[in-house]
């Protein structure tokens, strides 16, 4: 990626939990979230299992639908599975919009 | 042939990829197979038999993205792939099996699956749909890419199962010796470098589909629609249960017809004595109340099957995320609570693919609030006996409408014990939910009606291992101690039963029971749907004329009837729940709390329906 390029992309940088259906872009990075809640699932743990559910740094995202009450949670494509998760764990995911 | 010389051969491969409907094709057995990920939460195992006479011990396990375990059913998984359970070595052999549709994920997982050492061979299944989506697989660059075998399967079409078993013997036996094992807990870095690995080998062996499937894309848009989605699926639950009611109710005339037929028959055949009193009030009056529900029982099952295998269940559940959210419960709650409308036990089963404690024990203890089958026979008889068959709006059944709110009723309050647990009891920070929502498929007929035959089995067996010897209990405690010469009222008043039935009597007559339905419950504690049974057999040797919905719908207030409907939507009346929650839990602390907490809210419920419905003076 040249460096215009990569500017380009950290301007359009996307949360995948501020995306909209119909939006498309490739994940730019997987963050490790930032504290959490007492009780809840530790912050590396959460990184892995995005990792390991195909959202890695390199793969291509479509928002499909999204759930009927607060528009969460969402239906997403990742490469070639489709998969939903609350948004609240797709903040930790970050998009550079696609160019349509 | 030692079982201990037979080569060991492990399944393992993402949720839903078919490792089971493989199983089944591999052994002869009969494993439910469905289209959800978390159908299988235990290890099975089965033997397969070369066609030169060798064999192979299969082994299926419950699905996993990763060996880094994270609940209990993966965690069986990854024990059992890394010889950590007792007296069990490592497997031979590790079968990757993958859909042959969605690579992505598990060839990452065959990467990890490799670092244990054990030769793997890497299963395609469902290469035909991959086939018609036009993906074209390069199964040697694959191969070589992989550093290990790779075969295509259909295992629900028994395709390449022969192949497939000869390169695992081969494998077992040797072909290459078992490396070290270099497996442990992969950090995030690991993990991206092995997605780098498996993309490359994408790229280097799959063409992406020509022909993509865009059946599901187009559904979802509809049955994933934020207004309309929501619609349909509760057209879909609706549908069901007036369905119960109204498809099953030509059958079930049949069997009604066929046991009265059967205790007239017994009863011209028996000699006039306790012989003919035991088979035809006990036996026949007694299981033939409860096995008239079969067909009731297989239509709620071809409801429940149909969106198992559609794939439809996974969308119910992303539809319903953010309302059990709301109430405190776990994403993957859903489905071991929609399995509960059939049974709590497979219900309660399934919480294993939950892997927070918390969240798993609180839909442990909310699953046998969903309104199981064997409460419909309890529900309908009641129903039928004193709600009118009237249409309400000239096209619902009110009938079903009051089925429904039954239903309802078992959902919300379900929905409010696990607010009270998970809000106010256990407060904490909520679990990620991530899902994979398979495409959808045409349910196979095949499967559909094994599965129908196995309940229809299950319930059958269970009216003669259960039902049958506790309805000679109950018939036997009803005529025993015979009246004294001279007595007045009916003898079964002076029976065990009937003094058991009046010594209880004030502890439910807030509740509007009746000492009938007291004794009733008794027997009951074994099973919901043997209340039933007991009633037909109270009613029946006290002389009552008719079928027991006709003779419920004469002699209980409607009051009375409503408290015991409110009663069954709470009552904890059922052992193998209580045993299964006991398995699961390692102890009798969580049965002992639900059995509390469902009596007294089941005495509560009963106690506040009776009292609305006498002031409104129904009693």
């Amino acid at each position: 990626m040249s460096s215009d390029a990569l500017r380009a992309a950290q301007e359009s940088a996307v949360r995948l939990g501020d995306a909209q259906p119909g939006f498309r872009g490739i994940i730019v990075a997987v963050r490790r979230p930032l504290g959490s809640a007492p009780g809840a699932t530790d912050p590396e743990e959460l990184e892995l299992r995005l990792l390991e559910f195909g959202f890695v740094e390199g793969a291509q995202v479509e928002v499909l639908h999204e759930g009927p009450i607060g528009g969460d949670p969402i239906a997403v494509r990742v490469d070639d599975m489709r998969v939903a998760l609350r948004r609240s764990e797709a903040m930790n995911v970050i998009l550079a919009e696609a160019s349509a | 042939m030692n079982l201990s010389t037979i080569p060991t051969v492990a399944l393992v491969g993402n949720p839903n990829c078919g490792k089971t409907a493989l199983f089944n094709a591999l052994t002869g057995s009969r494993q439910k197979v469905a289209n959800y990920a978390g159908v299988t939460v235990e290890k099975k195992e089965g033997l397969a038999e070369l066609p030169d006479g060798r064999r192979l011990r299969i082994v299926d396990l419950p699905g996993t993205y990763s060996l880094r375990a994270r609940s209990p059913d993966e965690a069986v998984t990854r024990d059992a792939v890394l010889g950590r359970l007792t007296g069990e070595p490592a497997p031979d052999v590790i079968l990757c099996v993958a859909d042959a549709t969605n690579l992505g994920l598990v060839l990452r997982l065959a990467l990890e699956l490799k670092t244990t050492g054990r030769p793997v061979v890497f299963v395609l299944n469902m290469i035909d749909i991959a086939e018609r989506q036009g993906i074209e697989i390069d199964v040697d660059a694959l191969s070589k890419a992989l550093g290990a075998p790779v075969t295509a399967t259909v295992a629900t079409r028994r395709r390449g199962l022969d192949t497939l078993l000869e390169i695992a013997t081969a494998q077992a036996t040797g072909a290459s010796a078992p490396g070290p094992d270099l497996w442990h807990e992969p950090s995030a870095a690991d993990v991206r470098d092995a997605h780098r690995a498996a993309r490359d080998l994408m790229r280097t062996a799959v063409r992406p589909p020509s022909r993509p499937d865009t059946l599901t894309g187009r559904l979802d848009g509809v049955l994933l629609h934020p207004a309309a989605g929501l619609v349909i699926l509760l057209g879909l639950l609706f549908l069901m249960f007036q369905a119960v009611f109204a498809w099953a109710a030509p059958l079930q005339d049949l069997i009604e017809a066929g046991f009265a037929a059967l205790g007239a028959a017994a009863t011209a055949g028996l000699p006039p004595g306790w012989m003919q009193g035991l088979v035809v009030d006990g036996l026949i009056a007694g299981v033939g109340s409860v096995l008239v529900f079969l067909p009731q029982i297989l239509v709620l099952f071809v409801f429940i099957l149909l969106l198992e295998d559609s794939g439809y269940m996974a969308r119910a559940a992303f539809l319903m995320d953010r309302i059990m959210g709301g109430a405190g419960l776990h994403g993957r709650a859903f489905i071991p609570l929609l399995s509960s409308f059939a049974c709590a036990v497979p219900g309660i089963m399934s919480t294993r693919v939950i892997d927070n404690r918390r969240d798993r024990l609180t839909t442990i203890l909310t699953a046998p609030l969903m309104t199981c089958s064997a409460r419909i026979p309890v529900y309908t008889l009641i129903i039928g006996a004193l709600i009118p068959d009237r249409k309400v709006g000239g096209v619902l059944s009110l009938q079903g409408l009051v089925m429904f709110g039954l239903y309802a009723a078992g959902i919300l309050s379900a929905l409010a014990v696990a607010f009270v647990i998970r809000k106010v009891l256990w407060r904490g920070g909520s679990e990620p939910f991530m899902m994979q929502l398979p495409d959808y498929k045409v349910p196979d007929p095949v499967n559909l009606l094994r599965n129908l035959g196995q309940k229809a089995w299950a319930f059958i067996s269970r009216a003669g291992r259960i039902i049958l010897p506790l309805m000679v209990l109950v018939w036997a405690l009803s005529i025993w101690p015979s009246a004294p010469e001279g007595a007045e009222g009916p003898a079964i008043a002076y029976s065990a039963a009937g003094r058991m039935g009046h010594w209880l009597e004030p502890v439910f007559a807030p509740i509007g029971f009746s000492w009938e339905m007291v004794v009733a419950l008794i027997p009951g504690m074994a099973a919901r749907e043997v209340a039933v049974a007991a009633l037909g057999a109270i009613y029946a040797v006290g002389g009552a004329e008719g079928d027991l919905a006709g003779v419920l719908s004469r002699q209980w207030p409607l009051a009375s009837g409503l408290a015991f409907l409110a009663w069954y939507v709470f009552a904890p009346q059922c052992v193998a729940t209580l045993a299964v929650v006991r398995r699961e839990t390692g102890g009798w602390m969580w049965p002992g709390i639900m059995f509390a907490y469902m009596l007294t809210l089941a005495y509560l419920a009963a106690f506040i329906v009776y009292r609305v419905a006498v002031a409104f003076g129904l009693g």
